[in-house]
Protein backbone atom coordinates (compact mmCIF):
# COMPACT_ATOMS: atom_id res chain seq x y z
CA UNK A 1 0.00 0.00 0.00
CA UNK A 2 1.25 3.53 -0.66
CA UNK A 3 2.39 5.29 2.36
CA UNK A 4 1.37 8.97 2.27
CA UNK A 5 3.01 9.78 5.50
CA UNK A 6 7.03 8.67 6.82
CA UNK A 7 6.28 6.10 9.64
CA UNK A 8 7.21 7.30 13.13
CA UNK A 9 10.41 6.62 13.72
CA UNK A 10 11.17 8.19 10.55
CA UNK A 11 9.58 11.45 11.61
CA UNK A 12 12.57 14.15 11.13
CA UNK A 13 13.34 16.18 14.35
CA UNK A 14 15.33 19.56 15.16
CA UNK A 15 18.85 18.70 15.25
CA UNK A 16 21.90 20.12 16.63
CA UNK A 17 23.26 23.57 15.18
CA UNK A 18 27.01 24.70 14.37
CA UNK A 19 27.55 28.08 14.60
CA UNK A 20 30.75 29.69 12.47
CA UNK A 21 33.89 30.75 13.82
CA UNK A 22 34.22 34.42 14.75
CA UNK A 23 36.20 35.16 12.11
CA UNK A 24 34.14 33.95 9.16
CA UNK A 25 33.54 36.04 6.38
CA UNK A 26 31.24 34.70 4.24
CA UNK A 27 28.79 32.26 6.38
CA UNK A 28 26.78 30.24 4.41
CA UNK A 29 24.07 27.43 6.21
CA UNK A 30 23.78 23.93 5.56
CA UNK A 31 20.48 22.15 6.83
CA UNK A 32 21.29 18.40 6.21
CA UNK A 33 19.82 15.19 7.18
CA UNK A 34 21.13 13.40 10.11
CA UNK A 35 20.24 9.54 10.69
CA UNK A 36 21.96 6.66 12.37
CA UNK A 37 19.89 3.49 12.53
CA UNK A 38 22.13 2.27 15.34
CA UNK A 39 21.77 4.95 17.61
CA UNK A 40 18.00 4.39 17.92
CA UNK A 41 16.87 8.13 17.29
CA UNK A 42 14.74 9.55 14.91
CA UNK A 43 16.45 11.53 11.91
CA UNK A 44 17.45 15.15 12.98
CA UNK A 45 18.44 17.91 10.35
CA UNK A 46 21.46 19.92 11.90
CA UNK A 47 22.71 23.02 10.46
CA UNK A 48 26.05 23.71 10.19
CA UNK A 49 27.49 27.48 9.34
CA UNK A 50 30.23 27.17 7.15
CA UNK A 51 32.68 30.04 5.48
CA UNK A 52 32.92 30.45 2.10
CA UNK A 53 35.91 32.46 2.04
CA UNK A 54 37.77 29.38 3.21
CA UNK A 55 35.55 26.52 0.95
CA UNK A 56 35.21 24.91 -2.73
CA UNK A 57 32.61 26.57 -4.63
CA UNK A 58 29.89 23.22 -5.05
CA UNK A 59 28.20 21.96 -2.60
CA UNK A 60 30.26 18.81 -2.25
CA UNK A 61 33.27 20.90 -1.26
CA UNK A 62 30.90 22.26 1.81
CA UNK A 63 29.94 18.76 2.71
CA UNK A 64 34.08 17.39 2.48
CA UNK A 65 34.82 20.92 4.31
CA UNK A 66 31.97 19.80 6.94
CA UNK A 67 33.00 16.49 7.69
CA UNK A 68 36.80 17.55 7.63
CA UNK A 69 36.66 20.74 10.19
CA UNK A 70 32.94 20.34 11.95
CA UNK A 71 31.70 17.26 12.21
CA UNK A 72 33.79 13.90 11.41
CA UNK A 73 30.33 11.41 12.00
CA UNK A 74 28.79 13.06 8.43
CA UNK A 75 28.23 10.30 6.04
CA UNK A 76 28.16 10.43 2.50
CA UNK A 77 29.09 9.01 -0.63
CA UNK A 78 31.54 10.47 -2.88
CA UNK A 79 34.54 10.12 -5.33
CA UNK A 80 35.26 11.55 -8.69
CA UNK A 81 34.01 15.05 -7.59
CA UNK A 82 33.47 15.95 -11.36
CA UNK A 83 30.17 14.49 -12.09
CA UNK A 84 31.60 10.79 -13.63
CA UNK A 85 30.94 8.46 -10.49
CA UNK A 86 27.41 9.12 -9.37
CA UNK A 87 28.09 8.38 -5.67
CA UNK A 88 27.11 11.60 -4.43
CA UNK A 89 23.52 12.05 -5.70
CA UNK A 90 21.33 13.26 -2.71
CA UNK A 91 18.56 15.74 -2.91
CA UNK A 92 19.65 19.29 -2.59
CA UNK A 93 17.59 22.08 -2.63
CA UNK A 94 14.61 19.88 -3.18
CA UNK A 95 16.02 18.28 -6.24
CA UNK A 96 17.85 15.53 -6.76
CA UNK A 97 20.97 15.99 -7.66
CA UNK A 98 24.71 15.23 -8.01
CA UNK A 99 26.59 17.20 -5.35
CA UNK A 100 29.67 18.06 -7.11
CA UNK A 101 28.43 19.39 -9.48
CA UNK A 102 26.17 21.86 -8.09
CA UNK A 103 27.41 25.15 -6.61
CA UNK A 104 26.25 26.14 -3.82
CA UNK A 105 26.00 29.94 -4.86
CA UNK A 106 23.26 28.56 -7.42
CA UNK A 107 20.58 27.83 -4.46
CA UNK A 108 19.00 30.27 -2.47
CA UNK A 109 19.05 30.72 1.16
CA UNK A 110 19.84 27.72 3.24
CA UNK A 111 21.32 24.41 1.20
CA UNK A 112 18.99 21.98 2.31
CA UNK A 113 20.53 18.55 1.96
CA UNK A 114 18.21 15.21 2.21
CA UNK A 115 19.21 11.65 0.73
CA UNK A 116 17.44 10.44 -2.22
CA UNK A 117 13.98 9.90 -1.66
CA UNK A 118 11.76 6.92 -0.62
CA UNK A 119 15.08 5.13 -0.51
CA UNK A 120 16.17 3.29 2.66
CA UNK A 121 18.67 5.60 4.45
CA UNK A 122 21.85 3.44 5.33
CA UNK A 123 23.46 6.50 7.36
CA UNK A 124 22.76 10.38 7.19
CA UNK A 125 22.89 10.72 3.23
CA UNK A 126 23.81 7.40 2.41
CA UNK A 127 20.80 5.60 0.86
CA UNK A 128 20.75 1.66 0.50
CA UNK A 129 20.78 1.21 -3.35
CA UNK A 130 20.89 -2.98 -3.45
CA UNK A 131 17.45 -3.28 -5.43
CA UNK A 132 18.08 -0.20 -7.41
CA UNK A 133 21.63 -2.45 -8.57
CA UNK A 134 19.71 -5.51 -8.64
CA UNK A 135 16.93 -3.98 -11.11
CA UNK A 136 19.98 -2.95 -12.93
CA UNK A 137 21.27 -6.11 -12.86
CA UNK A 138 18.22 -7.70 -13.75
CA UNK A 139 17.48 -5.76 -17.04
CA UNK A 140 20.70 -8.12 -18.47
CA UNK A 141 23.33 -5.25 -19.35
CA UNK A 142 25.41 -6.67 -21.38
CA UNK A 143 25.42 -7.43 -25.37
CA UNK A 144 23.56 -11.12 -26.43
CA UNK A 145 24.47 -12.04 -29.44
CA UNK A 146 24.18 -15.30 -31.37
CA UNK A 147 26.50 -14.56 -33.73
CA UNK A 148 30.36 -15.34 -33.07
CA UNK A 149 31.86 -11.71 -33.38
CA UNK A 150 34.36 -12.27 -36.16
CA UNK A 151 37.89 -13.21 -35.33
CA UNK A 152 40.23 -10.51 -36.51
CA UNK A 153 38.24 -7.88 -35.20
CA UNK A 154 35.33 -5.69 -32.85
CA UNK A 155 31.54 -6.42 -34.01
CA UNK A 156 31.31 -3.25 -36.39
CA UNK A 157 28.29 -0.86 -36.32
CA UNK A 158 27.57 2.48 -38.50
CA UNK A 159 27.90 5.89 -37.11
CA UNK A 160 23.96 6.34 -36.85
CA UNK A 161 23.89 2.87 -35.22
CA UNK A 162 26.11 3.96 -32.70
CA UNK A 163 24.28 7.55 -31.98
CA UNK A 164 21.10 5.79 -31.15
CA UNK A 165 22.92 4.43 -28.02
CA UNK A 166 25.21 7.34 -26.89
CA UNK A 167 22.67 8.91 -25.03
CA UNK A 168 21.25 6.17 -22.90
CA UNK A 169 25.23 5.15 -22.51
CA UNK A 170 26.02 7.96 -21.17
CA UNK A 171 24.04 7.12 -17.33
CA UNK A 172 25.95 7.23 -14.66
CA UNK A 173 23.95 5.03 -12.37
CA UNK A 174 23.33 7.69 -10.13
CA UNK A 175 19.95 6.82 -9.23
CA UNK A 176 18.66 10.41 -9.18
CA UNK A 177 16.00 9.78 -11.59
CA UNK A 178 14.56 6.74 -10.32
CA UNK A 179 14.36 7.96 -6.47
CA UNK A 180 13.06 11.39 -8.45
CA UNK A 181 9.57 9.27 -9.57
CA UNK A 182 6.70 8.82 -7.62
CA UNK A 183 5.43 5.13 -9.27
CA UNK A 184 9.15 4.55 -8.40
CA UNK A 185 8.39 5.35 -4.30
CA UNK A 186 5.13 3.32 -4.51
CA UNK A 187 6.10 0.72 -6.20
CA UNK A 188 9.68 -0.16 -6.69
CA UNK A 189 9.52 -3.63 -5.39
CA UNK A 190 7.87 -4.39 -9.29
CA UNK A 191 8.29 -1.04 -11.41
CA UNK A 192 12.17 -1.15 -12.47
CA UNK A 193 11.99 2.44 -12.30
CA UNK A 194 13.50 4.91 -15.21
CA UNK A 195 17.43 3.88 -14.84
CA UNK A 196 17.09 0.45 -14.77
CA UNK A 197 14.57 1.27 -18.40
CA UNK A 198 17.15 3.52 -19.23
CA UNK A 199 19.70 1.38 -19.15
CA UNK A 200 17.08 -1.63 -21.10
CA UNK A 201 16.68 0.41 -23.81
CA UNK A 202 20.05 1.22 -24.02
CA UNK A 203 20.29 -2.52 -25.56
CA UNK A 204 17.09 -2.72 -27.08
CA UNK A 205 18.50 -0.32 -29.96
CA UNK A 206 21.96 -1.38 -29.67
CA UNK A 207 22.58 -2.66 -33.71
CA UNK A 208 24.68 -5.24 -32.72
CA UNK A 209 22.85 -7.01 -29.76
CA UNK A 210 20.13 -10.00 -31.52
CA UNK A 211 18.00 -10.31 -27.88
CA UNK A 212 15.51 -7.44 -28.85
CA UNK A 213 12.93 -9.80 -28.75
CA UNK A 214 13.76 -11.79 -25.48
CA UNK A 215 14.69 -7.90 -24.18
CA UNK A 216 10.78 -6.86 -24.97
CA UNK A 217 9.33 -9.77 -23.50
CA UNK A 218 10.69 -9.48 -20.27
CA UNK A 219 9.87 -6.18 -19.88
CA UNK A 220 6.43 -6.10 -21.61
CA UNK A 221 4.76 -6.28 -17.76
CA UNK A 222 1.99 -4.13 -16.06
CA UNK A 223 4.36 -3.40 -13.18
CA UNK A 224 7.93 -3.49 -14.81
CA UNK A 225 7.41 -0.85 -17.42
CA UNK A 226 3.99 0.42 -17.48
CA UNK A 227 4.26 1.98 -14.04
CA UNK A 228 5.67 4.19 -15.82
CA UNK A 229 2.69 7.50 -16.19
CA UNK A 230 4.88 9.78 -17.89
CA UNK A 231 5.37 12.11 -14.68
CA UNK A 232 9.00 12.65 -16.34
CA UNK A 233 10.43 13.76 -12.96
CA UNK A 234 13.20 11.56 -14.49
CA UNK A 235 14.34 13.82 -17.48
CA UNK A 236 13.57 16.70 -15.61
CA UNK A 237 15.89 15.98 -12.32
CA UNK A 238 18.99 13.86 -14.93
CA UNK A 239 21.88 15.67 -13.90
CA UNK A 240 23.48 14.52 -16.93
CA UNK A 241 20.93 15.85 -19.08
CA UNK A 242 19.48 12.44 -20.42
CA UNK A 243 16.04 11.45 -20.99
CA UNK A 244 14.85 7.89 -19.23
CA UNK A 245 11.16 9.38 -19.92
CA UNK A 246 11.77 9.31 -23.99
CA UNK A 247 13.53 5.73 -23.62
CA UNK A 248 10.55 4.17 -22.31
CA UNK A 249 8.18 5.84 -24.00
CA UNK A 250 9.87 4.41 -27.11
CA UNK A 251 10.15 1.19 -25.67
CA UNK A 252 6.26 1.24 -25.16
CA UNK A 253 6.54 2.01 -29.18
CA UNK A 254 8.71 -0.95 -29.72
CA UNK A 255 6.18 -3.15 -27.91
CA UNK A 256 2.77 -1.75 -29.94
CA UNK A 257 4.95 -1.84 -33.05
CA UNK A 258 5.67 -5.84 -32.54
CA UNK A 259 1.80 -6.71 -32.62
CA UNK A 260 0.81 -4.75 -35.55
CA UNK B 1 15.39 -13.90 8.06
CA UNK B 2 14.94 -13.23 4.17
CA UNK B 3 17.83 -15.03 2.45
CA UNK B 4 16.73 -14.67 -1.41
CA UNK B 5 18.90 -12.28 -3.49
CA UNK B 6 17.69 -9.38 -4.43
CA UNK B 7 18.12 -10.36 -7.97
CA UNK B 8 15.92 -13.15 -6.93
CA UNK B 9 13.21 -10.64 -5.62
CA UNK B 10 13.51 -8.51 -8.60
CA UNK B 11 13.05 -11.44 -11.16
CA UNK B 12 10.07 -12.27 -9.03
CA UNK B 13 7.59 -14.59 -11.27
CA UNK B 14 8.92 -13.10 -14.73
CA UNK B 15 7.50 -10.83 -16.88
CA UNK B 16 3.88 -11.36 -17.07
CA UNK B 17 3.81 -10.38 -20.87
CA UNK B 18 1.22 -8.47 -20.66
CA UNK B 19 0.44 -4.76 -20.14
CA UNK B 20 0.54 -3.76 -23.86
CA UNK B 21 -2.75 -3.58 -24.54
CA UNK B 22 -3.87 -2.20 -21.78
CA UNK B 23 -1.36 1.02 -22.53
CA UNK B 24 -2.88 0.78 -26.10
CA UNK B 25 -6.30 0.71 -25.51
CA UNK B 26 -6.12 3.42 -22.81
CA UNK B 27 -4.33 6.07 -25.65
CA UNK B 28 -6.85 4.90 -28.36
CA UNK B 29 -9.77 5.23 -26.49
CA UNK B 30 -8.16 8.58 -25.40
CA UNK B 31 -8.36 9.54 -28.36
CA UNK B 32 -11.57 8.69 -29.36
CA UNK B 33 -13.21 10.14 -26.17
CA UNK B 34 -11.56 13.58 -27.47
CA UNK B 35 -13.62 13.21 -31.17
CA UNK B 36 -16.81 12.00 -29.74
CA UNK B 37 -16.66 14.27 -26.90
CA UNK B 38 -16.44 17.12 -28.73
CA UNK B 39 -19.15 15.65 -31.28
CA UNK B 40 -21.48 15.71 -27.92
CA UNK B 41 -20.42 18.76 -26.66
CA UNK B 42 -21.40 20.53 -30.60
CA UNK B 43 -24.14 18.33 -31.23
CA UNK B 44 -26.26 19.39 -27.87
CA UNK B 45 -24.85 23.22 -28.22
CA UNK B 46 -26.51 23.25 -31.52
CA UNK B 47 -29.81 21.88 -30.75
CA UNK B 48 -32.54 24.44 -31.12
CA UNK B 49 -33.73 23.24 -27.32
CA UNK B 50 -33.33 21.49 -24.80
CA UNK B 51 -36.92 20.73 -24.24
CA UNK B 52 -37.60 16.88 -22.90
CA UNK B 53 -39.11 15.77 -26.40
CA UNK B 54 -36.83 17.73 -28.61
CA UNK B 55 -33.95 15.51 -26.74
CA UNK B 56 -36.07 12.95 -27.63
CA UNK B 57 -36.54 13.27 -30.90
CA UNK B 58 -32.81 14.11 -31.12
CA UNK B 59 -31.85 11.02 -29.42
CA UNK B 60 -33.58 9.02 -31.64
CA UNK B 61 -31.98 10.08 -34.77
CA UNK B 62 -29.94 7.04 -35.75
CA UNK B 63 -26.72 8.72 -35.90
CA UNK B 64 -27.12 10.53 -32.38
CA UNK B 65 -28.14 6.89 -30.67
CA UNK B 66 -25.06 5.13 -32.38
CA UNK B 67 -22.43 7.58 -31.43
CA UNK B 68 -23.88 8.03 -27.97
CA UNK B 69 -23.77 4.53 -27.55
CA UNK B 70 -19.91 4.47 -28.69
CA UNK B 71 -19.17 7.44 -26.72
CA UNK B 72 -20.77 5.78 -23.48
CA UNK B 73 -19.05 2.34 -23.94
CA UNK B 74 -15.63 4.14 -24.73
CA UNK B 75 -16.20 6.30 -21.80
CA UNK B 76 -16.50 3.39 -19.27
CA UNK B 77 -13.96 1.39 -21.27
CA UNK B 78 -11.68 4.32 -20.89
CA UNK B 79 -12.44 4.77 -17.30
CA UNK B 80 -12.01 0.69 -16.40
CA UNK B 81 -8.35 1.15 -18.06
CA UNK B 82 -7.78 4.37 -15.73
CA UNK B 83 -9.23 2.79 -12.55
CA UNK B 84 -7.46 -0.32 -12.46
CA UNK B 85 -4.07 1.33 -12.95
CA UNK B 86 -4.99 3.73 -9.95
CA UNK B 87 -5.96 0.49 -8.07
CA UNK B 88 -2.45 -1.50 -9.23
CA UNK B 89 -0.92 2.09 -8.17
CA UNK B 90 -2.36 2.43 -4.34
CA UNK B 91 -3.41 -0.39 -3.67
CA UNK B 92 -1.43 -2.90 -1.74
CA UNK B 93 -2.00 -6.59 -1.05
CA UNK B 94 -3.17 -9.17 -3.73
CA UNK B 95 -6.70 -10.17 -2.65
CA UNK B 96 -7.78 -6.62 -2.26
CA UNK B 97 -6.03 -5.15 -4.97
CA UNK B 98 -7.55 -7.82 -7.28
CA UNK B 99 -10.84 -7.78 -5.65
CA UNK B 100 -11.00 -4.15 -5.83
CA UNK B 101 -10.42 -4.55 -9.53
CA UNK B 102 -12.87 -7.03 -10.32
CA UNK B 103 -15.34 -5.01 -8.55
CA UNK B 104 -14.54 -2.30 -10.39
CA UNK B 105 -14.56 -3.77 -13.75
CA UNK B 106 -18.01 -5.22 -13.45
CA UNK B 107 -19.17 -1.73 -12.03
CA UNK B 108 -18.19 -0.49 -15.32
CA UNK B 109 -19.78 -3.17 -17.23
CA UNK B 110 -22.77 -2.20 -15.50
CA UNK B 111 -23.06 1.27 -16.03
CA UNK B 112 -22.07 0.83 -19.37
CA UNK B 113 -24.84 -1.76 -19.97
CA UNK B 114 -27.59 -0.08 -18.45
CA UNK B 115 -26.17 3.61 -20.57
CA UNK B 116 -26.49 0.88 -23.86
CA UNK B 117 -30.13 0.15 -22.36
CA UNK B 118 -31.29 3.46 -21.29
CA UNK B 119 -30.74 4.86 -25.05
CA UNK B 120 -32.06 1.92 -26.90
CA UNK B 121 -35.01 1.78 -25.01
CA UNK B 122 -35.22 6.07 -25.56
CA UNK B 123 -34.30 5.25 -29.66
CA UNK B 124 -36.64 2.77 -30.08
CA UNK B 125 -39.47 3.54 -27.73
CA UNK B 126 -42.98 3.94 -28.36
CA UNK B 127 -44.16 7.64 -29.63
CA UNK B 128 -45.11 10.21 -27.19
Amino acid sequence: MAEFRLPPNSRIKKGNHYAAPASASSVRRFAVYRYDPDSGENPRIDTYEVDMATCGPMVLDALIKIKNEIDPTLTFRRSCREGICGSCAMNIDGGNTLACTVASSDINGDVKIYPLPHMPVVKDLVPDLTNFYAQYASIKPWLQSRTPAPPDRERLQSKEDQEKIDEPAACILCACCSTSCPSYWWNSDRYLGPAALLAAYRWLVDSRDEATGERLDDLEDPFRLYRCHTIMNCTQTCPKGLNPARAIAETKKLLVERRH
Amino acid sequence: MNLRSPLSHVLGSGSAKDGTEHFWGQRLSALALLVLGLWFVIALWRIESLQYLDLIHWLRLPFNSVSLIFLCLTLAYHSKLGIQVIVEDYVGGAFIKVTAIILSNFAHLFVALAAVFSILKIAFGAQE
